[in-house]
């Protein structure tokens, strides 16, 4: 269980996970992302803010699970015309903190810096951003039962964002 | 003008079925829309809504310029250009707040939220001046309909009304989807930001030809009963209202389905408290007629487009730089139609939309596409053959002719040539 696992055992197999997802991510492995999701997962970019209610107020992602499946699903298409040709990505994961490992939900708060470089038909993009997780073991494995992607300049006009960040 | 054709330069790169590439590269053309078009036509800014209470104040746009719209303490709605009258300096740096006055940071300038100077420092220095004409500068004319407000930097010249003309009525359809009769702009704005030319923005909004091919992908994993609209044997229509607003109307398509609030995908069982309000404000006939005809898809020229669900507001900033500000339309007295709004509106559009990343695609590989010079053209003519006037005398055709592109295109040329 967590509490026997030591802080440097955890946060090895925090920083493992984290850049598997990014592999994930830049690679265009969609379908092995998604397994990274648990049944409840929520997947939320906001705009305008870090501390915006998404309930209330426009986010520019902000997926049930039902709807990441949805995500993945178009982009499998092959139809996806913002991502056929595909962007090609690499994006740099640091800054890895466990921010709460023991939160009343059981699940682990973990937050990290990414700086992503796009390269599209349209031109080359940088975007910076705050992770913020809250991942879970299930069935031994880590997953992502939240990720949020705060984009250092979520309130201005930003360019079209049609890979998994 | 050209004197040995007699043909201004815009008829020559503006013909009834086809204009020109260069209208959407050349920054020549580009600064002169601003001048005829943005800096003159009456400008969506933005909703009463957004400053509801006195000294509420919200920063929106007229093209590249920053205009504050602020309610003051006599609950008037001013737009206010956002340069201090002394040396230019932008005297409000927040999107929104309460302020009864915003002081220049540079020489510590004071304007009231009406937009007079009301002080400044160390005033021995200007003894003798008339501070009533150093007033921050404001647009010309302001008028609001239902709620929406529009400026014109024009002093004379149509009225708002007059402007709208034929169009106002999808604004008036739009506010009776609400069981207050109002619209509320309250969901905050996705800024979705693309290396295109603004009229690629404009002309895609009203276009039914391009769904069932750029939104393949969604449609076809989302089950969606939105492709069937615009197909080949879809009974909707487009529409040219004059002063370049076009519409596509889909209410022969929601009329056969004639099932309440089908236009949103949805039905009345799911929202029983909307279905109620709606029949207690409007009766039980009146009702079911607005809720099966749903809100209008329509493009208030140049910059605002109503959307079903949500309301895109473009702004161009350059000749290849434009950005959609985009939020969820929301309806007074309607709050569980609001929240289903405001879901719908997240998945499909901004910057990670659904439909509008592979939107913001087109527009882009357009731009890119016209840079090269031949065929020099842009050919409008679908549809050109089969088009005619409906009851009210306002040119319609198949939803996916190029009805509003040239409706556009005919408005623009007559803003664009010489009085």
């Amino acid at each position: 269980m967590l509490s026997r696992e030591s802080s440097a055992t955890l946060m090895s197999a925090i920083t493992a996970f984290l850049y598997r997802e990014a592999r994930l991510q830049d690679e265009h492995q969609y379908e092995a992302w998604e397994k990274l999701w648990t049944d409840d997962g929520v997947y939320w970019v906001p705009a305008n803010g870090a501390d915006i209610d998404p309930e209330r107020q426009m986010s520019i992602i902000y997926d049930n699970r039902s709807r990441i499946a949805l995500r993945v699903r178009q982009l499998m298409t092959g139809k996806h015309f913002t991502q056929t040709p595909q962007s090609n990505l690499r994006r740099l994961i640091s800054n890895v903190e466990l921010m709460d490992e023991q939160p009343d939900d059981g699940d682990i708060a973990v937050a990290s810096n990414s700086l992503i470089f796009e390269s599209s038909l349209r031109d080359d993009t940088l975007w910076a951003a705050r992770n913020e997780y809250r991942l879970r073991h299930v069935d031994g494995e880590l997953r992502m039962a939240s990720k949020k992607v705060i984009l250092v300049n979520n309130d201005k006009a930003i360019y079209t964002l049609s890979f998994l960040v | 003008m050209n004197i040995m054709t007699g043909a201004s330069p815009w008829e020559r790169l503006i013909r009834p079925d086809r204009v020109h590439g260069s209208l959407y590269t050349d920054p020549e053309i580009f600064e002169a829309e601003l001048k005829n078009i943005w800096y003159r036509t009456w400008v969506y800014v933005g909703h009463e809504s957004e400053v509801p209470n006195a000294n509420d104040y919200v920063v929106k746009s007229i093209g590249p310029q920053s205009v504050i719209m602020t309610r003051d303490e006599q609950g008037k709605v001013n737009l206010l250009l956002n340069r201090c009258s002394h040396r230019g300096n932008q005297v409000c740096s927040y999107e929104r707040g309460n302020a009864r006055s915003f002081t220049c940071p540079f020489h510590s300038w004071t304007f009231a939220n009406d937009g007079r100077l009301v002080g400044y420092a160390f005033p021995d220095g200007y003894e003798g001046q008339d501070k009533s004409q150093l007033a921050l500068g404001r647009v010309t004319r302001v008028e609001s309909y239902r709620g929406f407000v529009f400026g014109s930097f024009a002093a004379d010249g149509p009225t708002l009304k007059e402007h709208l003309g034929g169009a106002a009525e999808t604004i008036d359809r739009l506010v009776r989807t609400s069981p207050e009769g109002e619209v509320e702009i309250t969901a905050g704005f996705l800024k979705h930001r693309v290396k295109a030319n603004w009229k690629f923005i404009l002309e895609n909004e009203c276009d039914g030809y391009h769904p069932a091919f750029v939104h393949t992908s969604i449609f076809g994993v989302a089950d969606s009963m939105i492709g069937k609209l615009y197909g080949g044997a879809s009974t909707a229509l487009t529409r040219d209202y004059g002063n370049g607003h076009t519409e596509i109307d889909l209410r022969p398509e929601f009329r056969k389905r004639d099932a309440p609030m089908s236009w949103f995908g949805t039905s009345e069982d799911r929202l029983p408290d909307y279905t109620a309000r709606m029949k207690a404000a409007h009766g039980d006939t009146t009702a079911r007629e607005i809720m099966i005809d749903g809100t209008p898809h329509v493009m208030i020229f140049p910059n605002l487009f109503i959307a079903e669900i949500q309301m895109f507001v473009i702004q161009p900033l350059g000749v290849d730089d434009s950005v959609q500000h985009v939020t969820a339309l929301q309806f007074k007295g309607a709050p569980d139609l609001n929240r289903r709004l405001r879901q719908q509106t997240m998945g499909s559009v901004g910057p990670a939309g659904f439909l509008l990343a592979d939107d913001s695609e087109m527009y882009e590989r357009c731009h890119r596409g016209v840079l090269a010079r031949n065929p020099e053209w842009i050919f409008l003519g679908r549809g050109e053959k089969r088009e005619r006037q409906d009851e009210l005398g306002f040119t319609v055709g198949h939803v996916t002719d190029e009805v509003p592109s040239r409706g556009i295109w005919t408005h623009y040329r007559k803003l664009m040539e010489p009085d």
